[in-house]
């Protein structure tokens, strides 16, 4: 990649950010060179971003609607799985999982919630809500 | 605070990290130098990992080892420190820098604010440098921020304390003794002849033969379900290769870097030719993630046999390519 052909096409994506990449500048040496982004880093980044919004909607409306419970919506709004959840957590992927519906989640009692609420980056009452 | 620390921007945060806290203390060190020498340049395709579902791709070497690999080859005397307690964590970060030190993090990506929204996802292994805290926050130099960021407190506990894979537990590193100029030949060869070694591997999943494997991956991806799941595949191969902290074209350009750089410092010209063939390599990385993105958005039809072709010409390349490299590292005089 030639210096003059770094694109500078202004992702989204990097919000105004600029990112060091590499590039043979005229005297045949590589410099490190910032770029306001490329289309294809724009393109693959926001496919990511947006299956994992799609997740959250659809969970979104199912709590709505009583088919799973708010936290299955915040799991995924908070750009988790059920993997990295019971990771974060520490419980059983199963257990996790058996949260998810309402039914076990209202029976969650107050230290598991709070337990949730902290890997979430939320508070236990915002655990409750679907906003 | 450490007086005289400067900031640069860089494309990798882990040889960002490490050039920078070399400088700092007295050693020149580009950011391709410290990739290049702890011999980061890599690729494997590991499918047992799943991120969101999707194998890991990398097209370089396991979190840490640039740091690792600097440490040893550099003989540098560092210390890192782990914790199983936030608050003890923060202290001990407070008492370094209180006593001048610029400290090394590991921390997660997601929990960093400064980061932009798109780029953050759950990624433990992010590195960064604290020069100094001012009241609540701290001053921070992200390598792959263009300026020195600032973060409060309780946002860097949560990010240095994050739990999942590769989780950093509070990982702090710095340099405790000045480091000694190197022997810049023995190193160069050394590493060379490491990188050599990991592409031309006769293992599945590394290398030259991991993009074959991953080519053949690409091919069988199924296209009942409209694409849908081959565009996520696909996606995830080319976020790997040209998103945060890359340099683009998977390293390959910043690798090149390093070949031009030794070839200065050491005089050794045959590292000079082997560059330019490297960054017309990473060129064909670019134009791979170019007919990747275009097929994600459906400007041309999807067609995975078409990038599998793709990739494979790229391991055919590669494979020249670091047995070329690997003959120039051998004849390379004493």
């Amino acid at each position: 990649m030639r210096e003059r052909d770094v694109p500078q096409e202004g992702n989204a994506t990097l919000a105004g950010h600029r990112k060091a990449v590499y590039a043979t500048a005229d005297d045949g040496k590589l410099r490190l060179v910032p770029s306001r982004g490329w289309e294809v880093e724009e393109i693959v980044t926001r496919q990511a971003v947006e299956d994992l919004e799609r997740h959250a909607a659809q969970a979104r409306a199912r709590a709505l609607s009583g088919e799973s419970s708010p936290l299955e919506y915040h799991m995924y709004r908070a750009r988790m799985d059920v993997e990295l959840l019971s990771q974060v957590t520490g419980l059983w992927r199963w257990r996790v999982r058996r949260h998810l519906k309402p039914a076990g989640f209202a029976r969650l009692p107050p230290a598991l919630k709070l337990r949730y609420a902290e890997a979430l980056g939320i508070s236990s009452e915002a655990l409750d809500r679907v906003d | 605070m450490p007086d005289s620390f400067v900031h640069s921007h860089a494309s990798h945060c882990e040889s960002g990290v490490m050039s920078s806290l070399l400088r700092h203390h007295g050693l020149p060190m580009s950011e391709a130098m410290a990739f290049g020498l702890a011999s980061a340049l890599s690729f494997a395709y590991l499918p047992f990992i799943r991120i969101n579902g999707l194998p890991l791709v990398s097209y370089r070497m396991p979190p840490r080892a640039i740091i690792k690999g600097l440490e040893r080859s550099l003989g540098l005397d560092m210390r890192f420190e782990t914790f199983r307690s936030p608050p003890a964590g923060m202290e001990r970060l407070d008492a370094l820098l209180d006593a001048g030190k610029l400290v090394g993090l590991q921390t997660s990506v997601f929990w960093l604010p400064y980061f932009p929204p798109d780029l953050r996802f759950h990624f433990n292994a992010h590195n960064l440098l604290v020069y100094g805290r001012e009241l609540d926050d701290y001053l921070i130099s992200d390598p792959v921020a263009e300026a020195p960021v600032r973060c409060a407190r309780e946002d860097l506990r949560r990010a240095r304390f994050a739990k999942g894979m590769l989780a950093p537990k509070g990982l702090l590193y710095f340099l405790t003794r000045p480091p000694a100029p190197p022997d810049w030949v023995r190193l160069g060869r050394r590493a060379l002849a490491r990188t050599a070694r990991i592409m031309l591997a006769p293992l599945p999943l590394v290398g030259v033969h991991g993009m074959k494997l991953l080519a053949r991956q690409i091919e069988r991806l199924p296209l009942a379900d409209g694409g849908e799941r081959a565009r996520l595949y696909i996606g995830n191969i080319v976020r790997m290769q040209e998103e945060i902290g890359t340099g683009g074209g998977g390293f390959r350009f910043l690798y090149a870097s390093f070949l031009q750089e030794l070839a200065a410092k050491t005089g050794y010209a045959a590292l000079d030719g082997l560059a330019s063939r490297l960054v017309e390599i990473g060129d064909r990385w670019r134009e791979f993630a170019l007919a990747a993105a275009r097929m994600i958005r459906g400007r041309d039809a999807l067609s995975p046999p078409a990038l599998a072709e793709r990739l494979r010409a790229l391991a055919a390349d590669e494979k020249l390519f670091f047995q070329s490299l690997h003959r120039a590292q051998r004849a390379w005089a004493r």
